[in-house]
């Protein structure tokens, strides 16, 4: 005791740091996270982002659009004081549509994807600036649970490593220790590894120097890794080089391209096919182009091969046979268009 | 009479300054709020280290090593609670770097008069560079984490947070509780 009070600073010290040392340890030996502290922060800080949140998002748009006004006032000052009073008026509803958009762009997603996904609202990042990891507003309580993708319509976003009853905590697609399979859409036989590199860019590894990747062509999920649904976009091939035994790949990922405001987080994943990408050497059908003189004759169509007649067509070609027999003669140069009817026994007459 | 250095300080003559309790938990809590929410809009301001600087801030003025041992614990781990869950960021790191930081900003401001400015820039400076230097000791020691410390980027965000501590620790001067 009496050390304790001669040392009392030092002592508090070593307490303090032999106390968060043993939390460290229990950590790294359980591999499980303190639950229960990680909880109460995200409930107490959570609301707060919340309306931090809110107000930033309202705030930021009424005055986007109250100096957009100012310009536009300035040009047209004869309109000032009518034109202000509109835009007064309807500045509030404009904000909320802007703060729709995005909302609306899942909206219309939502439906056409066949995986059940829940739409969340990015509401910041972790305190630990290293790491490329955000916070959205939904947790355990919304059906929310780690390892699950979060995606939007253009691409994969990143997927849940941290879940918390009311905020679950999303690594994002650039970060070093994000991985997910990818198989390139154009040629389906090269697989390989995204991962993050704590930039913008992404790479891909495992693809060896034989396989052929080209710049331009899409990555799309492989759903091998049993987190991202098969047939979701990963990114877009920036550059491809040989490296010493495999290829050096570097996407530009095309889920985040257009912000993280607003995620999909699947809840419940289906798999989808595999797109067939055209190739860059396939024939493309092309009309003749127009007669350009109104008054020339039509021009002949080209005979129909009997693989491409519709039912019309061979009713027709069964009308003429007739009427061959019978001796009539059809007055159609065409020899029986995809439109064309028998021609009627009084068809010669003005 | 015996005279004392420009910069130092009689510690018998130092008042130890007080805050009510809604400062004290208010403070850290906005810092902690600031880096989750700005960085994301503003991702430049990530640079900005706030709860470090109100740990070196409160440890300052109280000129109590063990008030600064249990602010920067505290607000370290109040810090780690909302950092990425395992295996990227257990709880404790930023505790014990912050935990180290309020006892040596503690120690240290019982020798200065702390409300100079050029010693407020100076003790920022150093310490924001010894906390960043502490993390990265624990995150190879402890985590075995291979990565590097970038000394020159570390001064550079050391000069910018002092830059910005001087006008945030006079704002914060306002709290304090007169007798």
């Amino acid at each position: 005791m009496e050390f304790f009070n001669r040392y009392r600073n030092l002592s508090v010290l070593l307490v303090a740091i032999l106390a968060q040392l043993l939390l460290l340890a229990y950590q790294a030996k359980s591999n499980q996270d303190v639950r229960l502290i990680r909880v109460w922060a995200a409930s107490a800080v959570t609301p707060l982002a919340r309306v931090l949140e809110a107000g930033r998002s309202g705030a930021s748009h009424f005055f986007h659009d109250y100096f957009l006004l100012i310009g536009v006032r300035e040009e047209n000052r004869n309109l000032k004081v009518e034109l202000q009073r509109t835009e007064m008026d309807n500045q509030y509803l404009r904000a909320q549509l802007a703060t729709a958009d995005n909302a609306k762009a899942l909206s219309i997603f939502r439906p056409s994807s066949r995986s059940k996904t829940l739409a969340a609202h990015n509401i910041g990042r972790t305190t630990d600036t290293s790491a490329q990891v955000i916070l959205v507003d939904r947790g355990s309580s919304d059906g929310v649970q780690k390892g699950m993708a979060v995606i939007t319509p253009e691409g994969i976003v990143g997927k849940i490593i941290g879940v918390t009853p009311t905020v679950s905590n999303v690594l994002l697609i650039t970060d070093p220790s994000f991985a997910a399979f990818v198989v390139s859409e154009k040629h389906h036989n090269v697989h390989g590894t995204l991962k993050g590199q704590g930039t913008g860019i992404v790479i891909v590894d495992h693809v060896e120097n034989e396989e052929t990747v080209e710049p331009g062509e899409v990555f799309l999920t492989s759903g091998e890794d049993l987190i991202f649904p098969r047939g979701i976009p990963a990114g877009q091939v920036s550059s491809v080089r040989e490296g010493k035994k495999n290829k050096e790949i570097y996407l530009t990922p095309s889920g985040i391209q257009n912000g993280v405001d607003d995620v999909l987080i699947v809840i419940d994943g289906v798999h989808g096919a595999i797109p067939e990408a055209p190739a860059a050497d396939q024939p493309v059908h092309m009309l003749p182009p127009p007669d350009l003189d109104p008054s020339a004759p039509e021009a002949d169509v080209p005979a129909q091969s009997s693989a491409h007649q519709t039912d019309l067509d061979r009713a027709v070609q069964h009308y003429r046979d007739s009427g061959a027999v019978r001796g009539h003669i059809s007055d159609n140069k065409n020899g029986g268009g995809k439109n064309s009817a028998p021609a009627p026994a009084n068809s010669a007459h003005p | 009479m015996k005279e004392v250095p420009v910069g130092f300080h009689d510690a018998r003559k130092n008042r130890v300054s007080k805050f009510n309790w809604m400062s004290i938990l208010g403070v850290p809590l906005a810092a902690i709020l600031f880096q989750v929410v700005v960085p994301r809009f503003i991702p430049d301001l990530s640079y900005l280290e706030l709860p470090l600087l109100v740990t070196i801030y409160f440890s300052l003025v109280r000129r109590s090593p063990v008030a600064g041992v249990l602010f920067g614990a505290g607000i370290g781990l109040a810090q780690d609670s909302l950092a990425p869950p395992l295996p990227l960021h257990p709880l404790g790191m930023f505790g014990i770097a912050k935990t180290l930081v309020g006892y040596s900003v503690g120690s240290v401001s019982q020798r200065f008069e702390v409300g100079n400015p050029t010693v407020r820039l100076v003790l920022t400076l150093f310490f924001f560079f010894f906390h960043q230097f502490f993390y990265w000791f624990l995150q190879r020691a402890l985590l075995s984490e291979p990565v590097d410390f970038e000394f020159l980027q570390t001064i550079v965000l050391a000069g910018l947070n002092a830059a910005v501590a001087v006008p945030l620790f006079h704002v914060l001067d306002k709290l304090k509780v007169t007798d």
